[in-house]
């Protein structure tokens, strides 16, 4: 599944049991529902091992945290994780300031990422 | 609330944008300009453009489909003064969530990242924020 506008793009493939979710673009309140959509889809398809690619996301607000925040609660309650790619230092000092960084998995690359749902 | 026009601006810019989530990335790019042109540094900018996106999310959640949010920024002793308000339908609050969840990470994230923050928001009045960024910072 792939959603694509201006401001944004997601779309979602399959590594092994996981499944990564690339998102680039700017994730605010107009675009945040695009991510919620393969996120929820994924979950509703009993995919509960994410990673989310966020290494192209330019920016991100509370209701990009928001989606963020429910798919983890989701996948958490049938045993599964969802871990995040992160190196834009904006977007870690919003993890940082909100004390996402306690919560969530934040890797460097995609593979450690993947590597710690193991 | 204090009334954001102060005399001593020498550059005031005003921005209205319907209340609806597709404008806010114009009050984000827009602030961000401003803020560019003022000398902000790049962290600065980032800060202001995210927490002026949160004070419009926050009115467009909680208002009316159908208002105007009115933002104005202001140059005012070495800091950038920005004045969002939302005259008619907002409330106090943060926004809520799509799942109907409510949730202060918003009005968090502007006091994190603004230096002063005024809030002041109710159903009779509709929003306003005050918040500053100073450029020492």
């Amino acid at each position: 599944m792939s959603v694509g506008n201006m401001d944004i793009k997601v779309s979602e493939r399959e590594v092994g049991k996981a499944h990564v979710i690339d998102v680039g673009g700017e994730i605010d309140v107009y675009t945040s529902p695009k991510v919620k959509d393969v996120v929820s889809g994924l979950i509703d398809r009993g995919t509960y091992q994410l990673v989310i690619n966020l290494e192209q996301v330019r920016y991100i607000d509370s209701t990009g945290l928001g989606v963020l925040i429910g798919g983890l609660k989701r996948v958490r309650e049938h045993g599964g994780t969802v871990n995040l790619v992160c190196t834009n230092p904006q977007i870690r000092k919003i993890f940082d300031i909100t004390g996402l960084v306690k919560i969530f998995g934040i890797f460097d690359t995609e593979a450690a990422a993947l590597k710690a749902l193991s | 609330m204090s009334e954001v026009r102060a005399q001593t601006a020498q550059d005031v810019v005003f921005l209205r944008i319907p209340a609806k989530a597709e404008w806010v990335v114009v009050a984000r790019l827009a602030l961000a300009t401003v803020a560019s042109r003022s000398d902000f540094p790049i962290e600065a900018i980032e800060d202001i453009k995210l927490a002026v996106a949160e004070a419009c999310t926050n009115a467009i959640a909680q208002g009316d489909a159908a208002g105007q949010i009115e933002i104005s920024c202001s140059i005012e002793q070495a800091a950038l003064r920005v004045h969002v308000r939302a005259p008619s339908g907002a409330v106090a609050g943060d926004h809520r969530r799509a799942d109907g969840a409510s949730s202060g990470l918003g009005l968090f994230l502007i006091r994190s990242l603004m230096d002063t923050v005024e809030f002041d928001a109710d159903a009779s009045h509709g929003m306003d924020l005050v918040m500053v960024k100073r450029l020492s910072n």
